[in-house]
């Protein structure tokens, strides 16, 4: 990064810092605990980009193909930084399309069921990562990428999560509808001129950069929660897209501070709390709609 | 009103469509063979056959979702140039899963408009769905989830859905399927009002004889290639339907 970018974001981050140090909190003080307020950035940067896309896998159902996903941006992530990327993650992410696109393909050509396929490329694809990650190079960078570790977040990183933010949005202004269509009635998108598989596929493909993006900080063994359970509370509570679509990323969001903040208190994984939390709120939602 | 352009000279003063020669085939397997079908507009065709005989599967070869050979055309009225028409599709009725969060006016608009379902919609744009719906007399359903919607209100939406924009060939899949005796005429007499002040064909698949004498002006016997056209009675007195269907 140039030395004039570099003086852009550190203003940026400035601005930030001293916003959350308007908190009164004790993580809240000037010039301290910075790692834990880079945290913070990056959970409202991912949340609600999880939250959106996690209306469209639960609608889709889609929740084991993500979590394949999940496991071909950990294999990435190894590939990308064994092959002495400076910055693995451009490796990891077009390993992550390559195979995203692999899986969705197999899937619409092959005539084994969806569940065979997908369950395949996800075992071989774990296993392929934790054969080149075991291998010599020990276990240490192995468990940052399964358990994660939110406050080991760099700015420069908060960079790449505020544009692909910017790019889900935008994505999603432009694809929401068909998608919708389609997860309703596949015949029906056909008849209008959608294209339900390449949909599908530039679908797959975002959610695999998503997914890897995030992983370094969310792990990959609860990353597939955060693409789950904001939605799957939701749609317990709302029945109209526009609501649906708000109860999805202020759950990520809520749930995702609170567990941020929690875990800095408890010293867990603060990814794991977010996911606990939101746990939490999808039993709260059961309830209310069983009550209801 | 019953309608009868076949035989005569119709393709100059009525926009058609022309299925000619279609084909479509799963492997070694032959599905439809050698289809060829002549539709005018003001005209209701019913396709007729027994389970398997390929009336699902022409369907589909029209809408585009199967590969064929074969050519399907269509015509406007005052020219013979053929353009791809627009097609509105109402599928058997589906079912929905009842908890999915999208009401009426979620799927009306996800499937006609471009602005983003899932933000505020406005009361304009609230308003030109509630007249798409009105043509079906449905527009009490517009907040409803769609997967709490009767069988009969379904179909009627998806008509609304498959009306706009104003198409120009209407497919029916089985429109009596899980629909009551009274949401099915409300729904006949919709296509019928429709049909009557626009350029549209309607091609509809069914197993009812009844409704089939009622409703259509021209009928396909089909299994696998066409059996027997003509109108209702011919088809439906004729040995060939009788020897297919009983």
């Amino acid at each position: 990064m140039s030395i004039r970018n570099t003086a852009v974001l550190g203003d940026i981050m400035q601005v930030w810092y001293a916003i959350v140090d308007l908190l009164p909190f004790s993580w809240a003080e000037p010039g301290q605990g910075l790692f834990f307020k880079n945290a913070l950035l990056a959970v409202l940067l991912i949340a609600p980009l999880f939250g959106l896309l996690s209306t469209m896998i639960v609608n889709t159902k889609m929740a084991f193909f993500s979590e394949s996903l999940g496991h071909g941006a950990f294999t990435g992530m190894v590939v990308g930084t064994l092959a002495g990327f400076t910055e693995p993650l451009w490796g990891a992410v077009v390993f992550s399309i390559i195979f995203a696109l692999l899986v969705t393909v197999t899937r619409a050509k092959a005539r084994l069921s969806s569940d065979t396929i997908i369950g395949v490329y996800s075992a071989v694809s774990i296993a392929l990562g934790l054969v080149l990650a075991t291998r010599g190079t020990g276990l240490s960078k192995l468990n940052s990428l399964l358990v994660g570790d939110l406050m080991s977040v760099r700015p420069a990183e908060l960079l790449w999560a505020a544009l692909l933010l910017l790019g889900v949005v935008v994505y999603w202004l432009i694809a929401a509808n068909k998608l919708v269509t389609i997860s309703l009635h596949r015949s029906i998108a056909m008849s209008r001129g959608i294209r339900p598989v390449l949909s599908e596929l530039i679908f797959s493909v975002v959610v695999a950069i998503s997914v890897t993006v995030a992983i370094r900080w969310v792990g990959m063994l609860v990353i597939n929660a955060l693409l789950i359970l904001p939605a799957a509370a939701a749609r317990n509570l709302t029945g109209s897209m526009g609501r649906f679509t708000l109860a999805s990323v202020l759950l990520a969001l809520i749930c995702g501070i609170g567990g941020c903040i929690g875990a800095y208190y408890i010293g867990c994984a603060a990814s794991a709390l977010i996911v606990l939390c939101l746990g939490g709120c999808f039993g709260l939602t059961m309830l209310a709609r069983v009550r209801s | 009103m019953r309608v009868n352009l076949h035989g005569t000279n119709a393709c100059g003063v009525a926009c058609c469509t022309k299925i000619e020669h279609v084909s479509v085939s799963a492997g070694m397997e032959m599905i439809l063979d050698d289809v060829s079908l002549h539709m005018h507009c003001g005209e209701t065709t019913a396709l007729i056959g027994p389970n398997g005989a390929g009336k699902s599967t022409l369907m589909r070869a029209i809408l585009g979702e199967l590969p064929h050979s074969g050519d399907i055309r269509f015509t406007n009225a005052h020219t013979t140039v053929p353009i791809r028409p627009v097609i509105g599709y109402v599928p058997q009725t589906p079912r929905f899963d009842p908890q999915y969060p999208a009401t009426v006016c979620d799927l009306f608009l996800a499937c006609t408009s471009r602005y983003p379902v899932w933000l505020p919609c406005g009361k304009k744009r609230r308003e030109w769905v509630r007249e798409g719906l009105r043509m079906v007399d449905v527009d009490y359903t517009i907040d409803r989830r769609v997967g709490v919607l009767s069988g009969g209100e379904l179909q009627r939406v998806l008509l609304a859905l498959a009306l706009n924009p104003q198409p120009q060939l209407l497919l029916l899949d089985e429109p009596s399927s899980g629909v009551d005796v009274h949401g099915l005429s409300m729904f006949y007499e919709t296509v019928e009002r429709v049909k009557e002040s626009a350029d549209l064909s309607v091609l509809l698949i069914s197993h009812d004889p009844d409704l089939v004498c009622k409703y259509a002006d021209r009928v396909v016997l089909i299994n696998r290639r066409v059996v027997k056209s003509g109108t209702p009675d011919e088809v439906l007195t004729s040995a060939e339907y009788k020897a297919l269907l009983g």
